[in-house]
């Protein structure tokens, strides 16, 4: 887990579902398949209504057409993002998109945990509505150590809420490792 | 210390007296199911974590039922098939529900209870959000993803934190207009997509123990879309004969303490209530059917894990009964055993079948999840366009059903199939 996070901001409003993140008729390509794999990074975020896709204006595509990565790797979004399906393929497809860090107000159960297990990217949570005041493409850093994001294109700071217990996890890289470190698996 | 039903339950699996609401805890797991969206995935984690001759921790609760994309020529679809069943035959899964087999079932979270792999008191998780669905039978059931899964596979543990408890009465007999999608998107609508968030959602009250369990499925079907992590009714008579007639396995039913506390109690009056809609683009996006009727339609859509069960498509056929669809209807049903139904269970006389083919309504020959998520692009019934869809289904969030230009409606069968009579939508007041 790197201690600081820099780059450029995608914004997004409440509620984005996992269908937004990436549509069910993606969600078959083989993930160990280093082909195959990128195609979930190609549709990361492709069913984004146009007119909210990267706000304030919209229609700002994730990722370009013909191209597996994605030029922002720090999504701002409002409240219970990821809601809807357990696809795990969510997490993996803004991972694969080069997603580092998601700033959202909350997420929704089954998606923040399925982040976490698998170590796919940082979910802070904040308790303002950043994704109203932050326009897409903005140059954010964020102070993982000190939960700090700043916006230096609009020269503010914001406080992120602590991480808590799921810091462990996200620093030991997954459930699997945080369970081998801790002695709950061999 | 008095708990709820959810905290008994989770408490018995981590061999503890009791659980409080924010307690981390390690259970025991009853079943873990996937299917073939979730379980390529879920065996790659497996066999990278645990190693490539690793076998589960227990090949009798295992089940495995392919049902999202089965009939399609997507040559990565048929793929994930492939893998379920070579994975199937090398751990020695004998609950596996392989399409173009006898065994073939359909939608999973139907098939689980058709099967008995739903049983009260019981710790059930599934790669699939609505697995939350058999809190219908008295037990803790919530979806997972593929890594959590993995760890089950190798385990047969999963953390959990406890839920707070948010209780829902209903009070009153279910009048005949209304069904259990009405009852649960009213409390959706008034909550929000996040208000259950963390949280247990329990349903209780004479109108809900009046209900069929196939009824009480869709009610807890839905908590996911409030944001809940599980839906749950005390099991009575009705939930365990019907468990009791599906498995020979030995079940412990748990019920929740009169005195114990809940994050909040909200209580409904069946009288009071109205025939509802979810408008575009959420379920919570809240509308009584008479304020949105005469919306043109272009689609009416009775399928899915929410709304194709038998008792969806009798309701529905009440309607086609004596009235043709005006504008493209289909039908899925959720499972073989209940497109078998169609074609035994009649009104005056008529099969359920017959009464459809008669209205004008296509009726896919195939059980599985279809349309509800589109899928591929061969998929039945699935939108491609800027269609405007009413549907049984249970997500309406841009894209859901195949298109973003598309616009979905959430309703009843009640309602659904009085607006493929109408084209326009319709409270089915006009005809019960």
């Amino acid at each position: 887990m790197k201690d600081i996070i820099r780059g450029k901001a995608y914004v997004l409003c409440n509620d984005i579902d996992t269908d937004q993140i990436i549509p069910a008729q993606h969600l078959v390509y083989s993930l160990s398949d280093h082909e195959e794999r990128k195609m979930y990074g190609r549709f990361a975020l492709s069913s984004v209504p146009d007119s909210l896709a990267g706000l304030p204006d919209g229609h700002i595509r994730f990722v370009k057409d013909d191209t597996f990565k994605s030029e922002f790797n720090i999504i701002i979004a409002g409240k219970n993002f990821g809601c809807g399906s357990s696809r795990e393929h969510a997490p993996i497809a803004l991972n694969i998109a080069g997603v580092e860090a998601v700033v959202a107000e909350s997420y929704a159960r089954i998606h923040y945990r399925n982040v976490v297990d698998g170590g796919f990217f940082i979910p802070f949570e904040i308790n303002q509505h950043i994704y109203k005041e932050a326009k897409t493409g903005d140059d954010i850093e964020i102070d993982v150590k000190k939960g700090i994001l700043k916006n230096l294109s609009q020269d503010k700071e914001y406080k992120l809420q602590p991480l808590g217990d799921v810091e462990a996890i996200l620093r030991a890289g997954s459930i699997f490792e945080y369970a081998r470190q801790e002695g709950m698996l061999k | 210390m008095p708990m709820t039903l959810t905290e008994k339950i989770l408490a018995r699996h981590a061999h503890r007296d009791s659980v409080k609401p924010g307690d981390n805890v390690w259970v025991d797991v009853d079943v873990l199911m996937t299917h073939d969206v979730c379980g390529p995935g879920t065996i790659e984690i497996f066999r990278r974590e645990f190693g490539a001759g690793a076998k589960v921790w227990d090949r009798e609760r295992v089940v495995i039922i392919p049902d999202h994309y089965i009939f399609t020529e997507d040559v990565y679809a048929r793929r994930n098939i492939d893998i379920l069943r070579e994975f199937a035959i090398e751990q020695g899964i004998k609950n596996f529900y392989d399409v173009g087999s006898p065994n073939y079932k359909g939608v999973c979270h139907v098939a689980l209870s058709e099967e008995g792999h739903t049983r009260p008191g019981e710790v059930l998780f599934g790669t699939d959000s609505h697995t939350c669905t058999a809190g219908a039978f008295g037990e803790f059931a919530t979806g997972i993803g593929n890594t959590d899964a993995a760890f089950i596979l190798g385990t047969g543990k999963l953390w959990v934190k406890v839920p707070p408890t948010m209780r829902f009465v209903f009070e009153g007999e279910i009048p005949p207009y209304l069904m259990a999608k009405d009852l649960i998107l009213h409390i959706i609508g008034d909550i929000g997509v996040d208000g259950a968030t963390y949280k247990a959602m329990e349903f209780a009250g004479e109108g809900i123990s009046g209900l069929s369990v196939e009824e009480r499925m869709t009610i807890c079907n839905m908590a996911i879309e409030a944001g809940g992590k599980n839906g749950i009714i005390a099991p009575d008579d009705k939930a365990v004969a019907f468990v009791k007639q599906r498995t020979k396995i030995p079940f412990q039913p748990l019920y929740g303490d009169a005195n114990a506390v809940y994050e909040s109690v909200k209580v409904y009056k069946m009288k009071d209530l109205e025939p509802v809609v979810a408008k575009p683009h959420s379920p919570d996006n809240k509308a009584l059917v008479r304020e949105v009727k005469g919306t043109r339609v272009d689609r009416c859509y009775i399928g899915s894990c929410t709304g194709g069960k038998l008792e969806d498509f009798m309701a529905a056929a009440r309607i086609f009964k004596r009235n043709n669809a005006k504008v493209e209807t289909y039908i899925v049903p959720s499972t073989t055993e209940v497109e078998r139904r169609l074609k035994e269970e009649k009104i005056d006389g008529e099969t359920l079948y017959s009464i459809f083919q008669r209205a004008g309504v296509k009726i896919s020959d195939n059980a599985s999840c279809a349309a509800c998520l589109g899928g591929p692009p061969d998929t039945f019934g699935r939108l491609s366009g800027d269609e405007v869809c009413i549907s049984t289904t249970n997500r309406n969030f841009p894209g859901r059903m195949g298109s973003k230009g598309s616009q979905v409606y959430l309703a009843s069968p009640l309602t659904v199939a009085a607006s493929a009579v109408r084209g326009v939508i319709t409270d089915p007041r006009e005809f019960v």
